[in-house]
């Protein structure tokens, strides 16, 4: 971490999505609580790990932080610039700020634009710059950054293999000088032998240009390997939250020690002697999410009052975050 | 390698695919054997050919565009590449059980689970209908569903992604088969649900004395779960092994690659990530020389025009290889 | 950073065999050739071009109205390959001037169909909501209307009404303009249905998403990014609707309510010929086999653009 200065900054945001049924006149038959009220900083120059399970609601903050869907509630603010109330100039700077990077190499690629076209839109679009055969340099060195050749800019992505339209989709999102990178699952639809190739050069990037990024992953054993710091999510909301080592090793919510125990490990020995915290049953739906702890349903340590109390958001010890009546805060803290 | 008869005896199987971009060489030539009550884990990338090696030995590759070159594939004395469709069906149904990544595929989606399950005992077992239903309640609860009599009227779209696994493995076990090929079914599922499916298949096996076949791409979930491991790349097995000599000493360039290019999730963070540089091939020429050449930080000029042929390299492990890459030397 | 370079050819191919680029579009064309009953239709289709607009310049459209009442009904001779008609016109030279109007007719009401259509595709499909919501009850309605019913009463209404028009050198009877408009007019909902449908499922995609991200700004998005994804149906689609229009017009020329004489269209060439069926069968046969050819052989161009584009059979 370069600076104790948040890059980024999100409080209490909520993002539900209205279920509609009807012809012409739509009417709400039940809301998904994707994202229920999570707040947390971003330092600039970290990698800030968001883990959990799918339909958790992980890729909906990443989107939502980006004012790609408008949110409920609470307030997103990135270099300054508040999301969800920016407009006008301030939006373009957001949008040249913040960028993205997908899961799917396959659909964030427009099958029918060239790879020159495709890594010019931030500049086209912004107009950085304005030069047509200066645009096509800087399209060059972006495409090499990355790591792929420069003679490449003229084909179509279909000729490409999926990691290199990853390193294309990442090129794209470099265009613009960003600050902050939303990286969506980036690595999940690779090879594993692809996987590693692609992280590095995300790690690379970060330290030769300074990038903030907001990496959302299942995968905790790589999340493990990028991130600074690491916040799971459960149903909408935000568990636990810490530096990655203090997580991995001491984790607080009894999720997150479920979600670690059962990590497939790549030894033998160590897999066969683990003892696995296997959770009972299937997560519970965002429509109707169960009062008071959302975990409460699956949770081996539940208590009556679990399931009538939201736990709080707090600091169980310094910068370490959870939200569970059951952890107790350490001594003297 | 252990000496148990041998359930399932493959040798020499090719599987190429004629497409209209040209011919893929899907599998190049294989041999293994799985032995009864063993569980054998095959890895391997998109494009290994893992799925397609035991897609083709039940038949299930489309022919045309596909063709069985070569191989025999031997089950209970039987070669099953050379089985007239029906009495493959035969074998498919009752004596090799699978599951897939996919469960919603093999589930027809309008028909109530209850009658999905009881139409197959009622066939193949000439069950009442009584007695079926009996039989399905009791296989929904051996997997785990609970409340098993009630979920018998619901739908396939009722039930969620690891429930639904569980169905397909309460389906495949209805047979009561020999064999269980289980192609990446936990991938599409949460870790924690992986969890539970893994240890599910854990203890039916043990329950029922079945073999297994687990394809899979994540050497992960392999560690805790398989006897013996193949690793297959370029539609080749590049190395076999029992488990833990395959872990603590892989004797494959690619292998011992893979496995130092993953992260471990109990280990501080390292500096950097090996990572193996180039991509997966795509096979559309016949193989000539080793296809993790142009990868493989050991190669020498002789991968590139010699095949290297599967070779023990201790009583139990057997590497493809020219190269000892502990050594950087070649092979005697 | 190392670059990354295609490996070398070992008996397999890497990531990256080196090979010409090739845009979506060679792409398409390369699988379009190879589909052999489609290139032989498309080669008979530009014959019929040939034919109707090429035929010109051996006959005079003079030539074509010129009756001559001494020469009625003429079986098919050397003077008259195709025979003569009631009144004593040249058959061969009436198919050709009669086929630039068909053609002509079935193009631009197609045009008229895909600007509407698309539009109200794409703003329905990509703004959903209750704009979507409004733009297709719209549709449906438009949809539910009887074509060809509608198509006679606006015919019958509107005939006489327009003025003739001249273009490139010929006079059109505002018969014309009215019947493409009609058919552009009712024809549009078919295709706003496929345009909206691709616009919902493309719109899904992460590129969009991407686009959106930078700060795209919507027309782009929609003109730019998922309109050229869409071309495989709309080609289709529009393809095979020109076939249709072609169709709905020799209909209502059939019934005496489309384009009126002396104009020659394929459709009204066929109308006096009804009391002489068995007599001289050379008045529909002629017609008849221009306007069969036309409509088959659009129809099997576009069964093998719909299966050169669809990118489900792209490689990979």
């Amino acid at each position: 971490m370069e600076t104790n200065e948040p890059l980024v900054r999100v409080r209490n945001l909520k993002k539900h999505f209205p279920i509609r049924r009807g012809i012409v006149f739509e009417r709400t038959v039940g809301i998904v609580q994707a994202v229920d009220g999570v707040s947390y900083d971003i330092y600039r120059g970290e990698t800030l790990g968001l883990v959990g399970e799918s339909g958790c609601g992980k890729s909906t903050i990443g989107r939502t932080m980006l004012g790609l869907y408008p949110p409920t509630a609470g307030s997103v603010n990135i270099a300054g610039i508040e999301v969800t109330t920016a407009r006008g100039a301030q939006m373009r700077l957001l949008r040249r700020k913040a960028q993205m990077i997908f899961q799917d190499p396959f659909a964030s690629l427009n099958p029918r634009w060239t790879v020159s076209a495709i890594v010019g839109e931030p500049l086209r679009i912004h107009n950085l710059e304005p030069d047509r055969q200066r645009r096509d340099e800087r399209v060059k060195e972006l495409l090499e950054l990355v790591g792929l050749s420069g003679r490449h800019v003229n084909r179509f992505p279909h000729e490409f293999s999926g990691g290199q339209r990853q390193r294309i989709g990442i090129a794209r999102a470099l265009a613009s000088n960003p600050d902050f990178i939303v990286c969506d699952e980036p690595i999940a639809a690779l090879d594993v032998s692809i996987q590693a190739q692609v992280v590095n050069l995300l790690e690379d990037l970060q330290t030769q240009l300074g990038l903030t990024y907001l990496f959302i992953a299942h995968d905790l054993s790589m999340v493990r390997h990028i991130c600074d710091r690491v916040a799971v999510m459960y149903l909408g909301g935000l568990v636990e939250l810490a530096a990655s080592d203090v997580l991995y090793e001491h984790p607080l919510h009894p999720y997150t020690q479920a979600l670690l125990s059962a990590v497939p490990v790549a030894d033998p020995k160590v897999a066969r002697k683990r003892q696995r915290i296997v959770l009972q049953g299937d997560v519970p739906s965002p429509i109707n999410p169960p009062p008071g702890c959302r975990f409460h349903t699956r949770c081996p340590i539940a208590q009556p009052h679990c399931a009538q109390v939201v736990p709080e958001w707090r600091q169980a010890q310094p910068d370490h975050w959870v939200a569970c009546h059951e952890v107790e805060p350490k001594q003297g803290f | 390698m252990k000496q148990d008869p041998a359930l399932l005896n493959v040798h020499d199987l090719q599987v190429r695919f004629h497409t209209p971009e040209g011919t893929i060489y899907a599998v190049n030539g294989i041999s293994f054997h799985i032995a009864e009550g063993e569980a054998v884990a095959v890895v391997g990338e998109s494009g290994s050919g893992k799925s397609v090696c035991m897609m083709s030995l039940l038949g299930l590759i489309p022919i045309p565009p596909g063709e069985i070159v070569s191989g025999t594939a031997v089950f209970l004395e039987r070669d099953l590449l050379k089985l007239p469709e029906k009495e493959l069906e035969l074998v498919r149904g009752r004596d090799i059980g699978m599951i897939f990544q996919d469960p919603m595929t093999s589930l027809n989606p309008v028909l109530t689970l209850g009658r999905q399950l009881t139409e197959a005992l009622v066939r193949h077992f000439n069950l009442t209908a009584e007695e079926a239903r009996n039989r399905a309640i009791e296989l929904l609860q051996l997997v785990g569903i609970p409340d098993a009599a009630s979920r018998l009227g619901n739908y396939p779209h009722q039930f969620s992604g690891g429930m639904r696994q569980r169905v397909m493995i309460a389906m495949m076990l209805a047979c009561n088969p020999k064999l269980l090929i289980a192609d990446e079914p936990t991938t599409a599922l949460d870790v924690t649900i992986q969890a539970q499916i893994v240890e599910l298949v854990q203890e039916i096996r043990a329950k029922l004395r079945m073999s297994l076949i687990w394809i899979t791409h994540d050497l992960g979930v392999v560690a805790g779960l398989a006897d013996r491991v193949l690793v297959m790349y370029g539609g080749t097995i590049v190395e076999e092994a029992d488990v833990e000599s395959l872990y603590e000493r892989p004797q494959h360039p690619y292998t011992l690659a893979l496995l130092a290019a993953l992260p471990r999730v109990h280990q501080r963070r390292q500096s950097r990530l090996k990572a193996i540089p180039g991509a997966p091939p795509h096979l559309i020429l016949e193989l000539t020389g080793c296809p993790f050449a142009p990868r493989c930080e050991f190669v020498r000029d002789r991968c590139w025009r010699e095949r290297p042929l599967l070779q023990p390299v201790s009583p139990t492990q057997k590497t493809a290889c020219f190269v000892n890459p502990h050594t950087g030397e070649e092979r005697a | 950073m190392t670059t990354i370079e295609p490996p070398a050819r070992i008996g397999l191919a890497g990531g990256d065999v080196e090979a010409p680029p090739l845009s979506p579009g060679q792409m398409a064309w390369r699988r379009f050739r190879r589909h052999k009953l489609a290139m032989a239709n498309a080669v008979l289709l530009i014959l019929l071009f040939v034919y109707s607009f090429g035929g010109a310049f051996v006959y005079s459209e003079a030539y074509a109205n010129y009756n001559d009442t001494t020469k009625r009904l003429q079986p098919p001779s050397w003077e008259h390959p195709f025979g003569t008609d009631t009144i004593g016109r040249d058959i061969l030279a009436r198919t050709i001037y009669g086929g630039q109007i068909s053609l002509l007719i079935g193009i631009t009401a197609v045009l008229v169909q895909l600007v509407i259509g698309i539009l109200i595709g794409a703003l329905a499909g990509y703004y959903g909501g209750l704009l979507d919501s409004l733009l297709m009850r719209f549709t449906e309605a438009v949809l539910t209307i009887p074509g060809l019913f509608l198509l006679l009463i606006m015919a019958k209404y509107f005939t006489g009404k327009v003025p003739d028009i001249t273009l490139l050198g010929r006079t059109y009877s505002g018969s014309v303009v009215v019947i493409v408009l009609i058919i552009g007019l009712t024809s549009w909902p078919r295709l706003a249905r496929i345009v909206r449908a691709e616009f919902l499922a493309l719109k899904e995609n992460d590129f969009i998403t991407a686009a959106r991200a930078t700060g795209t700004p919507n027309s782009q998005i929609i003109f730019r990014h998922i309109l050229p994804n869409t071309v495989a149906p709309i080609v289709v689609t529009a393809t095979l609707s020109v076939a249709g229009a072609i169709i709905s017009e020799a209909y209502i020329s059939f019934l005496g309510l489309g384009v009126q004489p002396p104009t020659a269209t394929w459709g009204n060439m066929i109308t006096g010929s009804t009391n002489y069926i068995e007599g001289a069968p050379w008045l529909w046969f002629f017609p008849g086999l221009l306007i069969l050819l036309t409509v088959l052989s659009i129809n099997f161009v576009g069964d093998g653009l719909r299966d050169a584009l669809d990118p489900r059979s792209r490689p990979e």
